[in-house]
């Protein structure tokens, strides 16, 4: 019984002339793209530097920062006013001010300010930006000062695991944790409320399958599709991003297994619930929206205030990507990965058992 | 003078025509608010979602690093060593999960998620710091993600060149330079002002074009179309009669999007409310001619939401600059996002909501949304008028 609905199912996806290039198409492109778009790295500030000293220790430090990696000299200005302008255009990020009589102060005094103004519309790059340009602006203020530098204390910082602090290293793993869970949760939202829409449920609910078969049936299809589109992604991210998981695959591929189950079974709830594709997709969409944002996909989870930590004990996505990252960027073995395995077969068993009891085969 | 009488009866006879028109057109426009508020999960859900995603990007998502888990290896144990570890684990960023006594347990550390950071101290740090001026301290981080590790080394650098200055007071460095920071136009660094604007596109787009599509799909799928069509009003009519409740939904959405973000968030109106009203009503409306454009593209439902999803939705959420910043990507998307009008309503809309600058600053903006609105607008005519007509 159940391999013919298996094969039913098949036959669906793959005489619908739009799911099989979906299924194919979309992993590819999200990966192509995304990775290069979805980058925090901040690089490339402009900065425009209102240089009202012309002096030596004042040109010295322009050219200390213009030379640095992360800093792109935009333009020179005379006034405040006039970088302001600049900045108000969009053409720079941060303004360098150097105050009149600063190499006076520092000579004398050893003691000097300069202000530094941030468009802090982007929070992320006018607080990265400005602390990397104090840091600049402190080692500059101790080169000056004649000390060696390696006097005192001597730090060495050291970056496990993305030596080159590569920020598409961070996101691939987490987003094929995305890929898998639109495709593999909107298909199966969409299922059976199309079915109730064309009327051929009906013709299902007169035959003695049971909920049961008729629930598994519909997974075991996007379960596999699951494996062809993580399959896919893998490929995608060893072939352009050279990044292989440092654990095993097996951990990798059996754990997927597990987190697609809870997505299809989750959009197989909400299908049977729904009565139109569009409220089917609606109600996916918004849940979709609050799993991917609370997922620790684009903000780390422990950033977040404790009543929106607890919020994402709820939601499964987010021990996915935590076992994603940890298997495939640290190589962190089934044993490191007790709690998020347990959370994720709880999560399971709950929306599959709940497919099952909320399809009802009559009124 | 009898021609003069045919040519008022002419005019008035056109005028009852175009009253009937308008009356039909009325109708129309209250058959589809009908549709809409019969599927009440629907509503509630387009209703409460710009609610949903205010709170969440207002509260809950913040790129700012603290509490980081930190464990220390100290094999000196000496004065210098206790005060460095003290202000550490005194400092909101840190919070110190273990002193570990082997400094080989850090790859089992990271591996578990336990620690974010390790720092080991030299073996008789404060002996060496006071005779040779030479201390070592590792800072290693988890680097996994780049600006948190970025942010973690530097705040603890920042720590321990405090206490440095604090244990060689008398060769310190003589020469300072103060930098005094100023965060322009969101002294809080709130990072909602960020998200709003990209909010008010998704949100728009999101009900506008995909809302709008799906509803003309279905009635072509469910057949009523056709019965529709038969009808004595005018196709286009028809169509337009489908997007007026969309517009109106929208525009609920945008107010409660506004009030939200000013009483809710505390981020504010600085520019005109005037150009900002009109600007959205702008992007709506290119919205809704995105919808139509898919709706004349299509035959099914799933076609066009997932068309509207691929080809509209996730760009504008990816594409925009709405999360991540569009000069970080290469040129090849910074070239594409030209295209994505959110990109351009979000980069006007931070410009005269929150940099409170006047209209004529986002003149480029709003004439790029306009020529969008005109272009889609005339091939979707176009293309309706081959299909329908």
């Amino acid at each position: 019984m159940l391999k013919y609905l298996i094969e039913k199912e098949f036959k669906h996806i793959r005489r619908n002339k739009f799911l099989p290039r979906l299924i194919l198409f979309f992993p590819t492109m999200m990966m192509i793209v995304l990775p290069w778009a979805a980058n925090l790295d901040v690089k490339d500030i402009d900065v425009a530097i209102v240089n009202r000293d012309h002096s030596q220790l004042s040109g010295r430090l322009a050219e200390k920062i213009s030379a640095s990696a992360y800093f792109n000299l935009s333009s020179f200005s005379e006034s405040y006013n006039n970088a302001l302008k600049t900045l108000d255009k969009g053409d720079a990020d941060i303004i360098l001010e150097i105050p009149e009589g600063f190499e006076k102060a520092l000579v004398k005094e050893g003691n000097a300010k300069v202000l530094i103004a941030a468009n802090a519309v982007n929070g992320t790059k006018a607080g990265m930006g400005s602390a990397y340009l104090a840091s600049i602006i402190s080692d500059y203020a101790i080169e000056l000062s004649n000390q060696t530098v390696s006097g005192g204390i001597e730090i060495v910082p050291q970056n496990r695991y993305n030596p080159a602090m590569d920020y598409k290293k961070f996101m691939v793993p987490a987003l094929m944790v995305m890929l898998l869970t639109i495709l593999c949760g909107f298909l199966p939202a969409l299922n059976i409320v199309s079915e109730k829409e064309v009327g051929t449920i009906e013709q299902i609910n007169v035959t003695p399958v049971g909920k049961f078969t008729f629930i598994l049936a519909k997974l075991i299809p996007y379960w596999l599709i699951g494996f062809v589109v993580l399959t896919i992604a893998v490929i995608i991210g060893r072939v352009i991003y050279g990044i292989t998981p440092q654990g095993s695959l097996f951990t990798f591929y059996l754990l997927a297994s597990i987190f697609v189950f809870v997505v299809s079974g989750f959009g197989l709830v909400i299908s049977n619930y729904s009565n139109t594709m569009q409220q089917a997709m609606f109600v996916m969409f918004f849940f979709m929206l609050i799993f991917i944002l609370m997922s620790g996909l684009f903000t780390p989870v422990e950033s977040m205030p404790r009543w929106a930590q607890i919020i994402t004990i709820f939601n499964p996505m987010k021990y996915f990507i935590e076992i994603m990252r940890m298997v495939y960027l640290k190589g962190s073995g089934l044993d490191a990965l007790t709690r998020q395995i347990v959370a994720l077969l709880g999560f399971a068993l709950l929306f599959n058992s709940w497919a099952v009891l909320s399809y009802r085969k009559s009124r | 003078m009898k021609y003069s009488s045919i040519w008022q009866e002419v005019q008035t006879e056109k005028q009852i025509k175009q009253i009937q028109e308008m009356k039909q057109f009325l109708v129309f426009v209250r058959k589809e608010f009908y549709h809409i508020f019969r599927d009440v999960r629907t509503v509630m859900i387009l209703l409460l979602m710009p609610v949903v995603q205010i709170i969440l990007f207002g509260f809950a998502l913040s790129s700012e690093v603290n509490n980081v888990n930190i464990a220390i290896y100290d094999p000196a144990k000496d004065q210098a060593t206790q005060l460095i570890t003290e202000r550490i684990s005194a400092s909101k960023y840190f919070k110190v999960v273990k002193m570990i006594s082997d400094p080989g347990d850090v790859e089992s550390l990271f591996r578990s998620g336990k620690a974010n950071i390790v720092l080991l101290y030299s073996e008789r740090f404060n002996e060496n710091l006071i005779h040779t001026g030479h201390a070592q301290i590792q800072l290693i981080t988890d680097g996994t993600e780049p600006n948190t590790a970025n942010a973690v080394t530097r705040y603890a650098t920042n720590i321990i060149m405090a206490c440095q200055k604090e244990l060689l007071q008398s060769q310190m460095s003589t020469i300072n330079i103060i930098p005094e920071i100023k965060l322009l136009y969101n002294p809080q660094m709130k990072s909602s002002y960020n998200f709003v604007p990209g909010v008010m596109g998704l949100i728009l787009m999101l009900i506008c074009a995909m809302m709008t599509s799906i509803s003309i799909v279905r009635e072509k799928e469910v057949g009523t179309m056709e019965v529709l069509l038969v009808s004595p009003m005018r196709p286009i009519y028809i169509i337009l009669s489908k997007a007026v409740p969309y517009f109106v939904l929208s525009f609920v959405n945008l107010t409660t999007i506004l009030l939200l973000a000013v009483f809710v968030l505390g981020v504010p109106i600085s520019g005109s409310l005037f150009w900002l009203i009109f600007l959205s009503l702008i992007f709506i409306l290119v919205a809704l001619s995105i919808g139509l454009l898919v709706s004349t593209l299509v035959d099914t439902q799933v076609a066009a939401m997932l068309i509207s999803g691929m080809v509209f939705m996730m760009p504008t959420m990816v594409l925009s600059g709405m999360i991540y910043p569009v000069e970080n990507m290469p040129w090849i998307l910074r070239l594409i996002s030209n295209f994505i009008p959110a990109k351009w309503y979000i980069i006007a809309v931070k410009k005269l909501m929150i940099q409170g600058l006047t209209i004529d600053s986002a003149f480029l903006e709003l004439g790029v949304l306009c020529t969008m609105a005109t272009v889609f607008i005339l091939i979707s005519l176009k293309m309706f008028k081959k299909r329908l007509a």
